[in-house]
């Protein structure tokens, strides 16, 4: 069943999950070492104190405002919905975000916390470089300093993001352990945590981490299902059908789905990377073909081999390249309350093209994957039906990618 | 009892700390660790800290990270590690020791069968980096009921709170982080730790072992002037580094090092003393 959590738009107060100890069901928690336990039951102690703070609240949605540029459009993709002949697609703008993503949403929360506990550094990890960005974009406009660690392969494949960190000030710096990707920053972002607790302040990017990180992370984006729920009922007085967003570590996708949990007739799909395909191994869909462990310092959905090793993913999306998934999503799987599906490398690709050429609106391709999905899910449902589909972020980082595939010279 | 206990006896009978040395399971090669775990007791290892290789050891530094990445190209598994325990068993039956990894591995295997495993093994105890005593309830039951010591770790950052709670949990000894940091780091503070250590043993009458920065018989001796136990594990696999291609000198170089540190915590031990243990 769907969290009986009241919604109260007026705080970024929550509801039922997680419990005090961050657990969401069976999932989450807080599964790291010693050193990092007060440091986190520092920042819990901020954000529970701060988050129904009215004047934590306030300073929160006026940056939202002023320098996000929220709310975010709410868009009909007339010619798409009428070309696929089903459902009308609504497209949640998160791309016209400053800095191009939803990711800043969260990076404005937790650099207002940064900022209330005194912390003069901060550090953060990345996949597709757009966290890195907007991290680097909060500490430049806080004049903190910022490390961003990124996996020397992801650095290769978003050049474009490693320059714009760079410019607004930021320190690059790669990551060579492991698989070179996201979790390995991940757990470079932690050692240095560990090493500089006293200063600094750890951005994580999405609804993954140790608690209080899933739930805060969450809190700070569920003004995107918020503004979508209040916007379609101004545009057509009704609820959507169905939600449908990508989920990476999953934070576009939960801060989507969360104010409509309670919403029972509202279907809601979170879209994995397929890769290669779900059947070669080559892929990043551990809610779809994974089992529960420990990664990161919660319980959750895990990509891993026999023996309890973290394998490595596949995505043509570096965004969505993780081996886990956020806990509230493990959570609402085995409940049962969000299906999710995953769509291919291929199939995301073809949806980049198509949104391009359609609506005129270049799709980031972690974003494509919900897209493509629900482009199929529209052909099989009514004129009278609506999907609100997340539209997390735009795809002028992805173009050399794209390009490179294509094998056209840029 | 215990093991780790009784070795804990024996040394504090005779005004001497332990050493325990840390390598990880498999590295450099599986065949290998079995000779090299005789060869640290021979060179002195009171116990042994057995790492379990894991693909993400985030507490760790780049010196214990590299070593699981070697361990892992032979998918050295945790069933592979108690495996190795079992054989270290064939010829030494006194020499504790201690699995320390991480949980996901663990719960791959699942917590009771691993604990079957491992007593089935006769190893000691378990050390979970990643499994704060808040998590660790139902663990820790199962642990106790196979007879395994379980030891956590404390840290710099460890409320006085939390100390507590966490001495109530521990058995065998008790582990305390010298830094915030990753193993390997450098810039431990003594004076620090020292004040650390006795708060700990305020609430607990468990050994204190310290380690993550320990690098050569100077630190460690600085250690032991403080604490139960002296705990070294990135300056070893340092030396394993850097002889892989030859795994005689490389385990002399391990012995050599692991010697030094010996020597230096027994320095004001009457010879008459010595010659009782470590034969
Ligand atoms: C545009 C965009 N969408 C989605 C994601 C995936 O993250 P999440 O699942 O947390 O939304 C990313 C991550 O980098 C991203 O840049």
């Amino acid at each position: 069943m769907a969290s009986k959590a009241p919604e109260r738009p007026e705080t970024l107060a929550s509801g039922q999950v997680p419990d005090r100890a961050g657990m969401f069901g069976e999932y989450g928690g807080r599964y790291v070492a010693e050193t990092l336990i007060e440091p986190l039951a520092q920042l819990e102690a901020a954000y529970f104190k701060f988050r129904d703070d009215p004047g934590f609240v306030a300073e929160f949605e006026a940056d939202l405002s002023h320098y996000v540029g929220r709310p975010s459009p709410l868009y009909l993709a007339q010619r798409l919905s009428e070309k696929y002949g089903g459902a009308q697609i609504y497209l949640k703008r998160e791309d016209l975000n400053h800095t191009g993503a939803h990711k800043i949403n969260n990076t404005v929360g937790q650099a207002l916390l940064a900022k209330r506990m005194n912390k003069t550094r901060i550090i953060a990890e990345t996949g597709a470089g757009q966290h890195g960005v907007a991290s680097a974009t909060v500490a430049a406009r806080l004049g903190l300093e910022c490390v961003v660690y990124m996996g020397e392969e992801d650095i290769h494949r978003q050049a474009p993001n490693v320059y714009r960190m760079r410019l607004l000030g930021a320190e690059v710096v790669p990551v060579r352990s492991g698989s070179k990707t996201l979790k390995d920053a991940l757990n470079e972002a932690l050692r240095d945590w560990v090493t500089h607790v006293d200063t600094t302040f750890y951005i994580i990017g999405t609804v993954a981490g140790p608690h209080p990180y899933p739930v805060l992370v969450r809190d700070f984006q569920t003004v995107i299902g918020r503004e979508a729920k209040t916007q379609l009922q101004e545009m057509t007085g009704s609820l959507p059908d169905a939600l449908v967003a990508c989920v990476g570590g999953g934070s576009n996708a939960i801060g989507l789905f969360y104010p409509f949990l309670d919403d029972a007739g509202v279907r809601m799909f979170g879209i994995e990377a397929a890769g290669l395909g779900l059947e070669t191994q080559r892929h990043s869909a551990p809610l779809n073909t994974g089992r529960p462990g420990v990664l990161h310092g919660n319980r959750t959905y895990l990509m891993e081999d026999e023996n309890g090793q973290i394998i490595e993913t596949h995505s043509i999306s570096a965004g969505l390249d993780y081996p886990g998934v956020g806990p509230e999503h493990a959570w609402l799987k085995d409940i049962g309350r969000v299906q999710y599906e995953s769509v291919t490398d291929e199939q995301a690709l073809a949806a980049f093209h198509e949104l391009t050429r359609v609506e005129g609106i270049i799709p980031a391709l972690e974003s494509s994957h919900a897209l493509a999905y629900a482009l199929q899910l529209a052909a099989k449902m009514t004129p009278e039906q609506k999907i609100v589909v997340n539209l997390s972020g735009r795809g002028d980082k992805d173009i050399n990618t794209v390009a490179d595939i294509e094998g056209i010279e840029l | 009892m215990s093991r780790i206990q009784e070795r804990f006896d024996a040394l504090a009978g005779q005004g001497r700390k332990a050493l325990v040395p840390y390598i990880t399971a498999g590295d450099p090669h599986p065949e290998q660790t079995v000779a090299l775990m005789h060869t640290l007791v021979e060179a002195g290892a009171d116990m042994i800290e057995l790492g379990v290789p894991f693909s993400d050891p985030m507490a760790d530094g780049p010196v214990i990270q590299a070593a699981c990445e070697r361990a892992l190209a032979h998918n050295t598994s945790l069933r592979d590690t108690l495996g190795m325990v079992r054989s270290f068993r064939q010829r030494d039956e006194d020499t504790p020791v201690i699995l320390m990894g991480y949980q996901n591995p663990v719960e791959t295997l699942g917590t009771r069968e691993f604990a079957r495993l491992a007593r089935q093994s006769e190893a000691d105890g378990v050390l979970t980096v990643d499994l704060p005593v808040e998590q660790a309830g139902q663990a820790l039951e199962t642990y106790r009921e196979h007879g395994l010591d379980t030891v956590f770790l404390i840290a710099p950052t460890t409320s006085e709170a939390r100390i507590k709670k966490i001495c109530e949990a521990s058995s065998g000894l008790i582990y305390y982080v010298s830094l915030k940091g990753v193993t390997g780091a450098g810039h431990m503070d003594i004076s620090e730790v020292k004040n650390k250590v006795r708060e700990i043993k305020q609430h607990s009458s468990l050994p204190v072992g310290v380690g993550f920065g320990v690098r050569d018989a100077e630190s460690a001796r600085d250690i032991a002037s403080i604490a139960d136990a002296v705990i070294v594990g990135s300056a070893l696999i340092r030396q394993i580094e850097a002889h892989l291609s030859d795994p005689d000198s490389m385990k002399k170089k391990v012995a050599d090092l692991l010697r030094d540190m010996r020597e230096a915590l027994d320095l004001d031990i009457p010879e008459a003393d010595l010659s009782a243990t470590n034969s």
